[in-house]
This record gives structure tokens, C-alpha cells and sequence, in this order.
């Protein structure tokens, strides 16, 4: 689960990572207060939304004076900021966090993630701050610093400093970062974050270290043990229709094309997509329903895939394991009679009560076709909408 | 021939007396797998299943029973806990079905499974099966038929549909292996290419990954130096766009690695034969052997 810069701020602010003093508003009459509360000669406005390249989007402002930070939060606000990451839609800006403006010496790049290759928690750091971190990566590989942490002992100071000298940090800012790493991967742990990335980590010209921005990533598999972070989620920067698919546990996203699909199974489901593709057709969706899906999962599987007025027909590839083929096609049945649904539909069943599932097809009435093979019922879906 | 699991399995549950725990076990012993015991916390001394006995712990089953393989159904919040307490039991093979756990619990479990002689398959995988012997998760037993072809995948499902194809073509499998599709697993493609290299039952072996992470290419490079027998891949979500299942950082340490595009072409170039198309899996295998 993704989380805004202010809620990551706070949560930093928790483990004392130092961030800079801000204040969260949403209407622009707060900033002339909120800028003398601050109290600095120069403060941000800084746009609250889940993409990254804000400032390229015009999303961040500085304002030399309270009267200056109005009118930037009165342009942000309300705005659809479209930023490389937001693609050409955009995302309406509801928040903006106004912070203390800085003296900055140096900007450096402090990332904490699980690292698939070692399956273990991986620190990455670099010189060159503020840019993105990617293109670092791919540039200049050499120029980007990598930690191991054994989960046993955690960060301990020499970890620590070892990443600090590797970054040259010298004099009062060097002890600051000390703590300001151990704290970081503490809260990474015990938040249960999948990724925590600081950029840029500053370095102030009189020897502050500070998280400037902060982007979290919160694990959704440990989110039982965090009720408090749950409510931190923002249904407004989400898909509308993931919103409603995880709400039934729906594996759903939403992709460009034409042919809905629902298949079980989230190695199948993308299979299913490439096929599509590989037929001459665009897939509209992924939709996993599981191995647990009964009538009910299957129409609101319909339903949602239903909602995107770009769909022009279905494909249900469904290999029956511990799901049999005959109540998946009794739900297909029930929930395609009680939509009323119009697009055609294209099923390929396999496995467990195959036969059955067949034959419950047929005698419904309903004009379904069967795909003999997933090849063959990706074609059929493809010719179907044509 | 096979691997990992077979007649001298023998099996127990943890969590056995769940509703998904008791159907499984109840299917694993129909399919002929030695199952021991089981394990639930409370329920010690009971039984199920017939004559199965239910012990407290994974320890007294193993001190009772012999166990040598386990299989997990325990709820995510309580998996990690289970695989510790299987492995500190001395368990050799340790099956994790469980989906969702949090994956800083397994970063604390990989650590430690590393000073033990346990071997960990899964989580968030279908199990093991090795046809005609004995089967351990939740796949549908009979897909599957006895033969030489075995088969690595990170996902369930698709790997029904390549068995499918196989035994429609009167193709048989040594051994099926999910290797589970969590970003920490404890057996990875390298390690269960080792198995089938060595593997006299095995002939061909089919790999079928998935975006995300780089393990299918470090298994390529392993396959083009040691594994001396034909290899057909597949990697899904060749249409997967990008950013949405792979996180911002992620994407960073594997550089351009994690897309299907990378991997296909990273793989044929050592020596794998890779299809397009997850239809054609079947009939690839079926010329490679």
C-alpha cells in the first residue's frame, strides 16, 4: 500500500528520523498561517499525491513569503498535476504539505527495500540525490552503495558508518547520520514497509541531515498487525474499479484493452493476457479470482470487469484445481442470466468436473462459446468482438 | 526417478485440522502419500482422518511418527512461526502453501533456515508432486501421470495448464515442483535444476517463471553451465504493464531484468527453448524429448 509524503513524514517523525517542520493543508486560506507557523524566510508547497516527479509537473513551488505560499497552494490545489509517473490523465491534488525551507549543502539518495536476490533487507545509498535513482542505476551503477542487513543484529553503527563514509559525510553531519540510518531500518522493520526510499536525503549547510521526501511502501500481507497505517490508505489515488475488486478480494487491475478477462490462478491469469495478445486482441484486465471462488466471487468478477465500458467481450479461462469446473460454470450461468450480460462470452474450462461444467453450459440456453484449449478460446474471443 | 518427494516420504500436516488442512491431507493419502500425523497446537491426542494422530507440536510428531516432510496450512499470521518450529524439529522437507505472509517474517525465516539442513518449498505455492508416488499440496492429482518431464513454475495454475498439455499428449512428469510466487521463496529455480540434472528419471525439464526479480536469468545462466539435458521455458505476463506489480525500488536492482521480454531473451540466449505462447508448451517439450 502506497502512502502520501506527509503520512510517511509522520511516520518517520515516530521513529525520530529527522524531516523537516511542515504543515498539512487543503484549502489555501490555511497557507498564510501555516507559512508563519513554520517560520523560515523560504517555504515549499508541496503537492500531495502518490506519483513521483512532482516538481517536473509543477506540483512543488517555493514561496519567499506567506502571501507567496497562498497563491502557490491556491495554483496546486485542484490541479491535475500530470507527472512521468501519473501518465497522461493526471491525479487531482487534494493536499498540500507546506514545509520549512533549508539551506542545502548536499542532496544524497537513501533507499531500504527486500532484496529478491538475496531475500534479505538491502540498504542502497548514493551520491547523486534527487535525480531518479533508476537512471543512476543504469548510468552509473558504480555510484550507488549496497548494504546487506542480517535481520539477526539489524543496522548496528558500523553498518552504518561504513554506508556514511561511503557517502563522504564528514563533521557534525556524520554523526547525525548515524542514527538517522538506525532509526530508518527501524522503522522500515517494524512498520513492515516493502520499500522506504529517502530522496533527497539532505545534508544542510549548517550540518543537518534530514529526509526531504520520503516515499513508503507498506507490505498489504502484514497489514493486520498495522490497523493504525490502514487508515492512512487514500481510496481517491487508486483505481476506482481495484478499489471495488479488493473489497470482494479480487486480484484486479485494469489495463487498455477490449477482451475482459477472468481466470484463476495469478501465473494463468497473466498467460491469459499474453495470449489474448498473441490472438490478435487486447486484454482489458488481469482478474485472479482465486481457488476459493463460488456464484458469488464470479459476479462480481462480471461486474467489475463489466464496469469498463471498453469491454466488448470475456474470456473465462479457468483450470478447475481445488475450483471445480461445475460451480464455476453454475456462477457463470447465474451471474450472466441476473446482468443480463450482452458481450459475448468465451469459456475454456480444464480440470476438476470438466464434463460437468460443460454440460451446465449447454443446458442454461445461454449462447456461450467453448474454447476447446486456451489458444482456441483466445482466438474465438478475439473473432467474437470483431 | 524423482525428486524431493516419493515413497519414502513421510508426510505430516501442520494445521491439520483446518478445513483447507483436512481436505488436502485427505487427498494426499488417497494419492498414496505415507501421511503420519499431523499438528494443531491444542489438539494433541486427538485423531483425524481415521487413524491419523494429532500432536501438539512438530517435535513430538517427529519423536512419535518419523516425519520427514511437512505440509503447511497454518493462517499467515502463525506460517513463519510454523516453519521455525518445523525446521528446529529437524524436518527435512518443509512445504509451505500458506499465501500472504508478511514478507519480513520471511526474511527473518530464510536467515535462519540457512544454518539448518531443513529445505523450504514455497510459501504461497501448489506443493509438490511426484506422480504415481506421492503428491504433497493442493494440486489436482489427476492431471498428472507418471513420465520423465519435470517441471519448475512460480505459479499454480499455469503449471495445471502445462501438465495438461503434457499428459494430453500421453506425456508423464517425474516431479512437479511450485516453487511459490512470493518475492521470498526458500527453493528457487537453481536449486530444483540440480535435482532433475541429477535425476536419472527426468529427461526434459520445463521452466515456467513470471515477471518480476531476476531468478529466471540467474537459472538460465546456471542451465547453460550445468544442466546438460533440454530445457523448455515460458515466462507470463509478456503484456504485464510495467510498475504494477514490480515496486519502484525493486525494479532498481534487477535493471531492466524483471520484464518477460529481458528474461525470454536472456534464457534462449542459453540454450533454453523458450515459447511465446504458454498453448505451446506441451507440443515444445514433446519435440525437445
Amino acid at each position: 500500500m502506497k502512502i502520501h509524503e506527509y503520512q510517511a513524514k509522520e511516520i518517520l517523525r515516530k521513529y525520530n528520523v529527522a524531516v523537516p517542520n511542515g504543515v498539512l493543508i487543503s484549502n489555501k486560506s490555511e497557507a498564510v498561517q501555516a507559512a508563519k507557523k513554520i517560520g523560515t524566510d523560504v517555504v515549499v508547497v508541496k503537492a500531495q499525491i502518490h506519483a513521483g516527479g512532482r516538481g517536473k509537473g509543477g506540483g512543488v513551488k517555493l514561496a519567499k513569503s506567506p502571501q507567496e505560499a497562498e497563491k502557490y497552494a491556491g495554483d496546486i490545489l485542484g490541479m491535475t498535476l500530470v507527472t512521468p509517473q501519473t501518465g497522461t490523465e493526471g491525479r487531482l491534488v487534494k493536499k498540500v504539505l507546506i514545509e520549512e525551507g533549508m539551506s542545502i549543502a548536499r542532496e544524497l539518495y537513501m533507499g531500504i527495500l527486500v532484496d529478491r536476490e538475496t531475500s534479505q533487507v538491502l540498504i542502497m545509498a548514493s551520491e547523486a540525490g534527487g535525480m531518479e535513482i533508476e537512471k543512476v542505476a543504469e548510468a552509473t551503477p558504480e555510484k550507488i552503495i549496497k548494504e546487506t542487513v542480517d535481520p539477526v543484529i539489524g543496522v548496528q553503527p558500523y553498518l552504518a558508518r561504513k554506508i556514511a563514509f561511503a557517502l563522504n559525510i564528514k563533521g557534525a553531519a556524520l554523526k547525525a547520520v548515524i542514527p538517522f540510518i538506525i532509526n530508518l531500518y527501524d522503522a522500515f522493520v517494524k512498520e513492515d514497509c516493502s520499500m522506504l526510499e529517502i530522496n533527497p536525503l539532505v545534508i544542510t549547510s549548517d550540518e543537518r541531515v534530514l529526509a526531504l521526501d520520503a516515499k513508503v511502501d507498506i507490505d498489504d500481507n502484514a497489514m493486520y498487525r498495522h490497523k493504525d497505517t490502514q487508515e492512512l490508505r487514500d481510496l481517491d489515488e487508486e483505481d476506482p474499479l481495484e478499489v471495488e475488486a479488493s473489497k470482494f478480494h479480487l486480484n484486479y487491475i485494469k489495463l487498455d484493452g477490449n477482451i475482459g478477462c477472468m481466470v484463476n490462478g495469478a501465473g494463468l491469469a497473466m498467460a491469459t493476457m499474453d495470449i489474448i495478445k498473441l490472438s490478435g486482441g487486447e486484454p482489458a484486465n488481469f482478474l485472479d479470482v482465486g481457488g476459493g471462488a463460488d456464484e458469488e466471487t464470479i459476479e462480481n468478477g462480471f461486474r467489475i470487469i463489466l464496469s469498463d465500458p471498453a469491454v466488448k467481450g470475456i474470456f473465462i479461462n479457468i483450470f478447475g484445481g481445488i475450483l471445480r469446473c461445475d460451480i464455476l460454470a453454475r456462477g457463470v450461468v447465474a451471474a450472466t442470466k441476473k446482468l443480463k450480460i450482452k458481450v459475448p462470452i468465451v469459456v475454456r474450462m480444464e480440470g476438476t468436473n470438466m464434463e460437468e461444467g460443460h454440460q451446465i453450459l449447454k443446458d442454461s440456453g445461454l449462447n456461450f462459446a467453448i474454447g476447446d484449449g486456451m489458444k482456441d478460446g483466445a482466438k474465438k474471443v478475439v473473432k467474437a468482438i470483431k | 526417478m524423482s525428486i524431493l518427494v516419493d515413497k519414502n516420504t513421510r508426510l505430516i500436516t501442520q494445521g491439520i485440522t483446518g478445513r483447507e488442512g483436512t481436505f488436502h491431507t485427505e487427498q494426499a493419502m488417497k494419492y498414496g502419500t505415507h501421511v503420519v500425523g499431523g499438528v494443531t497446537p491444542g489438539k494433541g491426542g486427538q485423531t483425524v482422518l481415521g487413524k491419523t494422530p494429532v500432536f501438539n507440536t512438530v517435535q513430538d510428531a517427529v519423536t512419535k511418527t518419523k516425519a520427514n516432510a511437512t505440509m503447511i496450512f497454518v493462517p499467515p499470521p502463525f506460517a513463519a512461526d510454523a516453519i521455525l518450529e518445523a525446521a528446529d524439529a529437524g524436518i527435512a522437507l518443509i512445504i509451505c502453501i500458506t499465501e500472504g505472509i508478511p514478507v519480513s517474517d520471511m526474511v527473518d525465516v530464510y536467515k535462519y533456515l540457512q544454518g539448518t539442513e531443513s529445505r523450504l518449498v514455497g510459501p504461497n505455492c501448489p506443493g509438490v508432486i511426484s506422480p504415481g508416488k506421492a503428491k504433497i499440496g493442493i494440486m489436482p492429482a489427476h492431471i498428472h501421470k507418471k513420465g520423465n518431464v519435470g517441471i519448475i513454475s512460480r505459479s499454480g495454475t499455469l503449471t495445471y495448464e502445462a501438465v495438461g498439455q503434457l499428459t494430453a499428449l500421453g506425456i508423464g512428469q517425474s516431479t512437479c515442483v511450485g516453487i511459490g510466487g512470493d518475492p521470498i521463496i526458500g527453493t528457487q529455480f537453481i536449486d530444483v535444476l540440480k535435482l532433475f540434472q541429477k535425476d536419472r528419471g527426468t529427461k526434459a525439464i520445463c521452466m515456467i517463471g513470471e515477471i518480476g526479480g531476476s531468478a529466471e536469468d540467474e537459472a538460465a545462466y546456471y542451465i547453460k553451465k550445468h544442466v546438460t539435458k533440454p530445457v523448455v521455458g515460458f515466462i507470463a505476463g509478456q503484456t504485464a504493464p510495467p510498475g504494477r506489480r514490480m515496486g519502484h525500488a525493486g525494479a532498481i536492482i534487477s535493471g531492466g531484468q524483471g520484464t518477460a521480454e529481458g528474461k525470454m531473451k536472456i534464457m534462449k540466449r542459453c540454450g533454453i527453448k523458450v515459447v511465446k505462447s504458454p498453448a505451446d508448451l506441451g507440443k515444445t517439450i514433446q519435440k525437445a524429448l
